[in-house]
């Protein structure tokens, strides 16, 4: 967290500061297939973020000694392009970055059937071209979208949201303000269909109480993004169903 | 696959059948951590460090303290930094170069725990607003790895500072050899890892337990019990009921570690 203070009030008259109920997400857009030459794609506004995904694969895995007999070997790779933030931000990966990319990979292994092509490579990756707090959510739920549109087996589409806290409230899905300002933030990435935890990581200071709260909140905030996940999809079909002409 | 990961491939069901009937290679139950050993002020050029022992794990933090600028959006506020090294000399699957994916990952866990739980006065580390502060940087160097790097570090970490000075500054100069103020600490994390193996938790993990683990998490507590930090990292996925139940035991345990050790 920011930690930083500030004279803004952040909650007045039981709303936030952009105007939001407590409960409520920011306005989210997904579009799956929006790029020619990847296998999978997926763009994401969520608030002022934006964020384009690709999905590659399964295909030759390189270099060959990375190569796993028994599975394909998924890559994550989470970048924030330089103009995204109020400064620039230096090109190149950094170590926040590194770390995001490891638990969004790891967070995706478990529902790509990755035991179904072996040697090869199934890579993601995912730019944030616009940035507002909630990127890494941002980044995991668009990557999903893109490796299903990519026609990559998996068992269920990972969905990502946060919960924190700000002015002594729990909230849903915190913006650029409350993120710098705010208490505590509770990202999760679930897999809607089975309940399990696949992402959490947490910074900010929660009492026991409050991490139940926020905990259940997330859920059900992933929940209702994953419905749009589900809509982009669909919608991506129903798009090529016109233009061909059903029957 | 790297040389030492055949051995463990032969040994995992080994390993799996013991947790799966409630007990483990060193005798201790799911919850218990490893007998700790720290050694405050190991290396008095340091203005402050630690040594901690844990079980075979060793992890060695020092702490150094420079004058430099604020970040723009913190202009009274000092600066923290941690980095971690995991040198050949800890475990044959480590090789030099620039830090990987597990080093920044302990590094960024240690460092949230402290920065998170407002450890350290920030505000005090300021020298003249917006233009001279304080930097801590925080120093990990794992000397043998034998599990639960994490907790190790953290505790090391915390320990470190806990004992550290800030060297005397005059006349816009450090003078590193003089001891000048405590570093202002107003409380001490502590960093409590389980690993999931199957479908079973278990705290402190050795290497072996972490060879064949699933998931792991990691839960930071402060001494009003609140959360103060967590991790998740591992392929595999946890239960809300789970991560409900490790978050009641990493408050107990951060309780009991508190009593015993600080």
């Amino acid at each position: 967290m920011g930690g930083a203070k500030t004279d803004i009030k952040l909650i007045s008259k039981g709303k936030r500061i952009d105007g939001r109920g407590f409960e409520e997400l920011r306005p989210i857009k997904i579009e799956a297939g929006v790029l020619k030459r990847a296998d999978g794609s997926c763009y994401l506004e969520w608030g002022k973020n934006k964020v384009l995904a690709a999905a590659y694969g399964p295909r030759e895995c390189f270099p060959k000694h990375t190569q796993n007999s028994y599975r394909a070997k998924l890559t994550y790779r989470y970048n924030m392009a330089p103009f995204s933030t109020d400064d620039r931000k230096r090109p190149g990966p950094d170590r926040r970055s590194t770390e995001i990319s490891k638990v969004s990979r790891e967070a995706l292994e478990k529902v790509v059937f990755l035991e179904y092509f072996p040697r090869t490579a199934i890579e993601v990756y995912v730019e944030v071209l616009q940035a507002d707090a909630g990127t890494r959510c941002a980044a995991l739920t668009a990557a999903s979208v893109a490796l299903a549109d990519a026609g990559i087996p998996m068992r269920d589409l990972i969905v990502a949201c946060a919960a924190g806290k700000v002015d002594d409230e729990i909230v849903l899905d915190l913006c650029q303000e409350e993120d710098n300002y705010g208490s505590a933030d509770l990202p999760i990435a679930i897999s809607p269909r089975t309940g399990q935890i696949h992402l959490m990581q947490m910074d900010g200071t929660l009492t026991r109480k409050e991490f139940s709260t926020a905990f259940e909140m997330a859920q059900k905030g992933c929940l209702k993004v994953n419905e749009l996940q589900k809509k982009a999809l669909k919608d991506k079909y129903e798009k090529i169903g016109e233009e061909y002409g059903t029957e | 696959m790297e040389q030492s990961d055949i051995i463990w491939e032969v040994k995992k069901d080994a390993i799996r059948r013991m947790v799966k009937s409630g007990k483990r290679s060193d005798g201790r139950t799911g919850d218990e951590y490893r007998k700790i050993e720290f050694i405050e002020g190991y290396i008095p050029k340091s203005p402050g460090s630690c040594l901690i022992k844990m079980g075979n794990t060793q992890v060695l933090v020092g702490v150094k303290a420079d004058v430099g600028e604020p970040y723009d959006d913190s202009p009274g506020r000092g600066n923290l930094s941690t980095s971690c090294e995991l040198s050949p000399l800890a475990s044959p699957d480590f090789s030099v170069g620039p830090p990987g994916e597990m080093s920044i990952e302990i590094a960024r866990v240690v460092d949230r725990g402290i920065r998170e739980s407002k450890m350290i006065d920030m505000d005090k580390l300021c020298i003249t607003e917006g233009k001279e502060v304080w930097t801590l940087m925080v120093d990990i160097h794992v000397l043998d790895h034998d599990g639960n790097l994490t907790d190790a570090a953290s505790m090391a970490a915390v320990k470190a500072l806990s004992n550290a000075y800030l060297p005397k500054y005059e006349d816009g100069k450090v003078l590193y050899t003089k001891q000048g103020e405590n570093v202002p600490v107003k409380e001490q994390p502590v960093s409590c890892s389980f690993v999931k193996i199957d479908e079973t938790n278990i705290l402190d993990p050795v290497l072996e337990e972490e060879k064949v683990m699933d998931a792991q998490i990691t839960i930071v507590t402060t001494s009003k019990g609140e959360i103060c930090a967590i991790q998740k990292s591992g392929s595999g996925t946890y239960s809300r009921e789970e991560i409900e139940g490790m978050v009641d035991k990493a408050i107990e345990r951060g309780k009991e570690i508190r009593k015993n050790y600080w």
